[in-house]
């Protein structure tokens, strides 16, 4: 039997509300394509690019981080949604979102703090950003945490290039890259 | 040398997989109009309990026992009868109370459940008072009283 599209939507917001879920997220079409967008009560956990990767082993992800409640539930990750929606639209260039860094190593926390600080529309180096966390000569580390970046477009890690200003490369595909940062008004 | 604990997996993967079965069982037990919520409530106490599961066997069964549960309780709160035992021994091909089944048909509807869960599924006091919607003491004073009918019974 298949369960009608209301009452699922009903359990699953009321299972949002009951303050029982551990995570929440939701799948959503993006200018770059679909994204998936999980919440905690902490913050955002992860934005992902669904395309090219298997959901289910993001989730699967998400309940190891977070714990094994998740469900798929738009109510739940609304703010975070409205935050992406007004940033691609060009109405908003910072986020106020909360970010959960849970799982991750210090060294991967200090850089992701630092690459928060970025601003809208500039860039920075590998270099530049692996000497703000205080490791000067960890650009190699600090381009393997950009690709490992669990909140990107949110922690724009698009914002980081080579010392020459070439975009180097991107998790995302540097398609998204230059989009990201054509939107921002960073290039050209 | 490697467990064979069947590992839970996220929630939305179990809820898509039962909610259909789940939905379908308690418009039978409860009819159309009042399927919604007994749904509803049905997967709000399993998500509350999911936290302490501590394998992934049964699941199926398991959630299939909660709604027969939220059945009975629609049935009560609507103020008609309800000393019909939840349909357990019908619920999985091979529900892992089979062997228990013989012994506590006999019993009482809240402690024939609460020996089930207890000794079937190996589930604690806490995950049972979450199914039986009711406090692990309550829990435990079924399954001991239970246990103790069952006792008299076999000697």
């Amino acid at each position: 039997m298949t369960v009608p599209t209301d009452l699922d939507h009903r359990f699953r917001a009321a299972a949002a509300r009951s303050g029982f879920l551990d995570a929440a997220y939701d799948v959503f079409e993006s200018p770059l394509g679909e994204l998936l967008v999980a919440t905690t009560d902490r913050g955002l956990l992860r934005v992902s690019y669904v395309q090219g990767f298997d959901p289910l082993a993001t989730i699967e992800e998400i309940a190891r981080l977070a714990g094994r409640r998740v469900l798929r539930s738009g109510s739940a990750i609304d703010g975070a949604r409205r935050e992406l929606d007004e940033y691609f639209d060009g109405s908003r260039r910072s986020f106020d979102v909360q970010v959960d860094l849970r799982g991750q190593a210090p060294f991967s926390v200090a850089v992701l703090g630092e690459l928060a600080k970025v601003p809208y529309g500039r860039t920075a180096t590998y270099g530049e950003l692996a000497s703000r966390a205080g490791s000067p000569k960890g650009a190699r580390a600090v381009g393997m945490v950009m690709n490992r970046n669990p909140i990107p477009i949110v922690l724009p890690c698009h914002r980081i290039v080579g010392a020459s200003g070439s975009l180097v490369g991107y998790a995302g595909g540097l398609e998204r890259k230059e989009q990201l940062l054509r939107l921002e008004g960073a290039m050209l | 040398m490697m467990d064979a604990v069947v590992t839970i997996p996220p929630f939305e993967t179990f809820y898509a997989e039962h909610a259909g079965e789940v939905l379908g069982l308690l418009r039978r037990r409860v009819g159309r109009d009042r399927a919604d919520d007994a749904f509803q409530e049905t997967f709000l106490r399993a998500l509350r309990a999911y936290e302490r599961l501590k394998h992934g066997e049964h699941l199926r069964a398991w959630v299939l026992t909660i709604a027969a549960r939220v059945a009975i309780d629609t049935h009560r709160r609507a103020g008609e009868p309800t000393d019909e035992l939840p349909e357990l021994a019908h619920l999985d091909g091979r529900p892992a109370h089979e062997e228990l089944a013989f012994l506590t048909d006999a019993l009482p509807a809240k402690e024939q459940a609460a020996v089930v869960l207890r000794y079937g599924y190996d589930l604690d006091y806490t995950q049972i008072a979450v199914l039986l919607d009711s406090s692990p003491d309550a829990a435990r004073q079924a399954t001991s009283s239970g246990v103790r009918r069952l006792r008299r019974r076999l000697t």
